[in-house]
C-alpha cells in the first residue's frame, strides 16, 4: 500500500469514523452518531452494489431490495419473538442470498437497459408484497421494540452499535478488496470489460456473475439486518425503487473502480443532504446539478479526483 | 488418423443473407490451412461458427474426434480451440499482463478462489509472461491495455489466443490495418508459430497467405470454391475469375 493521496485520504476517513464517538462524548451531540450510524449503514450497502455495479458490470437498479429484505426478516422474526440475532441476522442473509440468486439468475441472461428493468421490476415487485402483507404492517411499516440480541453485546447502546457496525462495514471493504483482487474478481472484471472476448478464451461467464450477484445480495441484507435495528423500524419505502437510486449515486458519486469510493459517496451524499436541507427545503435543487458535474467531469467520482491528486515530488501511480 | 479439424456441410443463414453455404474443409494436425475470399465472403462468420460465438444452423464440426457444433464457445476453448479476432478484442481497462494472464487462468482449473491475489500467483503470471515473450510484447506488460499501438494490440491478441496452449489456433485477419513493416514482422512470426501449432489462417494479405499456407481453401459468397496446395490454387481458373482476378498476378 503507498503514500498516495488517495491511500491517506481512505485511511483518514476510516480513522475519523472510528474516532466519531469521541467527539460525541465531549460535544454532545447525539444527533450526528445517529446520522453516522445511518451513513456507515448505507456506505455498507454502496460497497456491496459497487461489487456488481463498478466491478461487475452489471448495472442493477434494485439494490434497495436486500436493505427490505434484511430488514424484514429482522423486523417479522422479532414480530413472532425471536429476538436472538444469531437467528435474525442469518435468516437476513440467507433469504437476501436466496433472492439474489433467483433474481440474478433470470436478469443476467438479459443485458444492458433490460437487466437494468428486470432488476428493477423484481424490487418494485419486492416492495408491493411487503406492502400487502397486514400482519406485519403493510404499508405502514413493523415498529421492532427489542434490537437483535446478542447476549453481552449490548446493541441498544447507541456507541456498540455505532461500532459494530463500524466493523462490519471495515470487513466487507476488506473482504471486497480480497474478492476483487481474486482469480474471482479478475473474471467478473474481465467479464465486464469484455464479455465475448471471456467466453472465447474459455470463461463459463454467466456463473461466476451469478456468484457475484448472490454476493453482493448477501452484503446487502447484512445492510438492511443494520437498517432496521437501527431505525427500530422497518417499513415496505426502505425498498423503494428511490432507495436503489441512492445507492446508485453513492457509489457513481464515490467513484466505481475502487472499494472504498463508494463509502467516500455515501458520506459525501448524506451530509450534503443533511447539510443542504437544512438551509432550504428545496435542497435537490442545488444537489442534482452538484452530481451532474461529478458525473460529466469527473468520471472516476471522488476516488478518481483523489487519485489524480500527486503528492509532490513523486510519479501517482498507484494499484487498482 | 482423422483430420484434428472437421467441418462438413456447414451452413449460417442471416435472414435472407447465406453467410455461409455447404462448407466443407478438414485441418489435420499440423498444418497452416489458410482461408481466403473477398470481402464479405463468410470468413469471419465461418470463425465464429467454429470458435463458438455462432450457432451453426446446419452442418457438423468435429475437433480432435469430438462433436462441438452445439457446445459453447469456452468449452471449445477447453478443448483446446483458441482464436483471434479480427476486429481487436480485448481487455482495454486491464494492463497488458492481466489481459494474457486471464487467458492462462481460463485454462487452469475453476477460478472460484475467492481469496488469494491473482496478480501475485506466478502459476498465471509466468506463462503469461511467457506468452508476452514469445509475441515480442514483455516489455509492455505493465501497461494498460487501451495505451497500445494497433499493432501492439494485434500482437496482443495473438499472446492471447497462445497463452491457453492451444491444439488449434483460429486467427482472424492477424495482419489488419498493420504496416508493411509491422506485417513483415507478422508473417514472420507466423512462420515461427507455424511449426509449433496447426492454424487457422483468415487472411486478406495475399502475399503472407501464399508465403505461410501448406494449403489453401477459397471461399466465396459462403461456398468454398476450390481447396488445394498454393500452387493449384493460384492456377486455378475458378478462382482466379471469382477472386484473384483483380489482382492476377500474385
Amino acid at each position: 500500500m503507498t503514500l498516495t493521496v488517495r491511500n491517506i485520504a481512505t485511511a483518514a476517513l476510516f480513522a475519523a469514523l472510528l474516532l466519531l464517538p469521541l467527539y460525541v462524548q465531549l460535544t454532545g451531540d447525539r444527533f450526528m452518531l445517529t446520522l453516522f450510524t445511518r451513513i456507515v449503514i448505507m456506505a455498507l450497502a454502496a460497497v456491496s452494489l459497487n461489487l456488481i455495479l463498478g466491478f461487475g458490470g452489471m448495472m442493477s437498479f434494485g439494490h434497495a431490495a436486500y436493505l427490505g429484505i434484511g430488514g424484514y426478516a429482522v423486523g417479522m422474526l422479532a414480530h413472532e419473538g425471536i429476538v436472538s440475532g444469531l437467528v435474525q441476522w442469518p435468516v437476513a442473509l440467507a433469504a437476501s442470498a436466496l433472492y439474489a440468486l433467483v433474481i440474478g439468475a433470470l436478469s443476467l441472461r438479459t443485458r444492458g437497459v433490460y437487466f437494468i428493468m428486470i432488476t428493477l421490476a423484481f424490487a418494485q415487485m419486492a416492495y408491493y408484497i411487503v406492502s400487502g402483507i397486514a400482519r406485519y404492517g403493510g404499508d405502514d411499516g413493523l415498529t421492532i421494540y427489542k434490537r437483535s440480541q446478542f447476549g453481552i453485546l449490548d446493541l441498544s447502546n447507541k456507541v456498540v452499535f455505532y461500532y459494530v457496525c463500524v466493523a462490519l462495514l471495515l470487513a466487507t471493504v476488506y473482504l471486497v478488496w480480497r474478492l476483487v483482487n481474486s482469480r474471482f474478481g479478475m473474471v467478473v472484471q474481465g467479464a465486464r470489460s469484455n464479455e465475448t472476448r471471456m467466453r472465447a478464451i474459455g470463461f463459463p461467464t454467466y456463473r461466476y456473475k451469478l456468484v457475484c450477484f448472490v454476493i453482493a445480495g448477501t452484503l446487502g441484507g447484512l445492510a438492511g439486518a443494520l437498517l432496521a435495528n437501527h431505525n427500530e423500524f422497518i417499513s415496505p419505502s426502505t425498498m423503494y425503487w428511490t432507495r436503489s437510486g441512492d445507492l446508485i449515486v453513492m457509489v457513481v458519486l464515490g467513484g466505481m473502480g475502487s472499494v472504498a469510493g463508494p463509502v467516500f459517496g455515501a458520506v459525501a451524499l448524506l451530509v450534503l443532504e443533511e447539510v443542504l436541507s437544512g438551509i432550504t427545503e428545496y435542497w435537490p435543487i442545488i444537489l442534482g446539478p452538484l452530481l451532474l458535474l461529478v458525473v460529466l467531469f469527473a468520471r472516476g467520482g471522488i476516488d478518481g479526483l483523489l487519485s489524480a491528486i500527486k503528492r509532490p515530488g513523486r510519479a501517482g501511480k498507484e494499484p487498482a | 488418423m482423422s483430420a484434428l479439424l472437421q467441418v462438413d456441410k456447414l451452413a449460417k443463414r442471416f435472414g435472407g443473407i447465406v453467410a455461409t453455404d455447404d462448407v466443407a474443409f478438414e485441418v489435420p494436425e499440423g498444418e497452416l490451412h489458410a482461408v481466403i475470399g473477398p470481402n464479405g465472403a463468410g470468413k469471419t462468420t465461418l470463425i465464429a461458427q467454429l470458435s463458438g460465438q455462432l450457432a451453426a444452423d446446419s452442418g457438423t464440426i468435429r475437433f480432435a474426434g469430438a462433436d462441438v457444433t452445439r457446445l459453447p464457445a469456452w468449452r471449445r476453448s477447453h478443448l483446446g480451440l483458441a482464436r483471434s479476432f479480427q476486429i481487436t478484442s480485448l481487455f482495454l481497462d486491464l494492463s497488458v499482463l492481466d489481459n494474457v494472464a486471464l487467458a492462462v487462468q481460463a485454462h487452469a482449473g475453476h477460478s472460484f478462489h475467492f481469496w488469494r491475489h491473482a496478480r501475485s500467483e506466478t502459476g498465471l503470471r509466468q506463462p503469461a509472461r511467457a506468452a508476452l515473450e514469445q509475441v515480442g510484447l514483455a516489455h509492455r506488460a505493465e501497461a494498460r491495455a487501451s495505451l497500445l499501438s494497433h499493432g501492439e494490440h494485434r500482437l496482443l491478441e495473438l499472446a492471447m489466443a497462445l497463452a491457453g496452449s492451444p491444439r488449434l489456433l483460429l486467427l482472424d485477419e492477424p495482419m489488419a490495418g498493420l504496416g508493411p513493416d509491422e506485417s513483415v514482422r507478422m508473417v514472420a512470426m507466423l512462420a515461427g508459430l507455424k511449426k509449433r501449432y496447426t492454424i487457422l489462417l483468415v487472411e486478406h494479405d495475399m502475399e503472407a497467405v501464399f508465403a505461410l499456407a501448406d494449403r489453401i481453401s477459397v471461399l466465396v459468397y459462403g461456398r468454398v470454391i476450390a481447396t488445394g496446395a498454393p500452387h493449384t490454387i493460384r492456377a486455378n481458373v475458378q478462382v482466379r475469375e471469382a477472386y484473384l482476378g483483380e489482382d492476377a498476378d500474385v
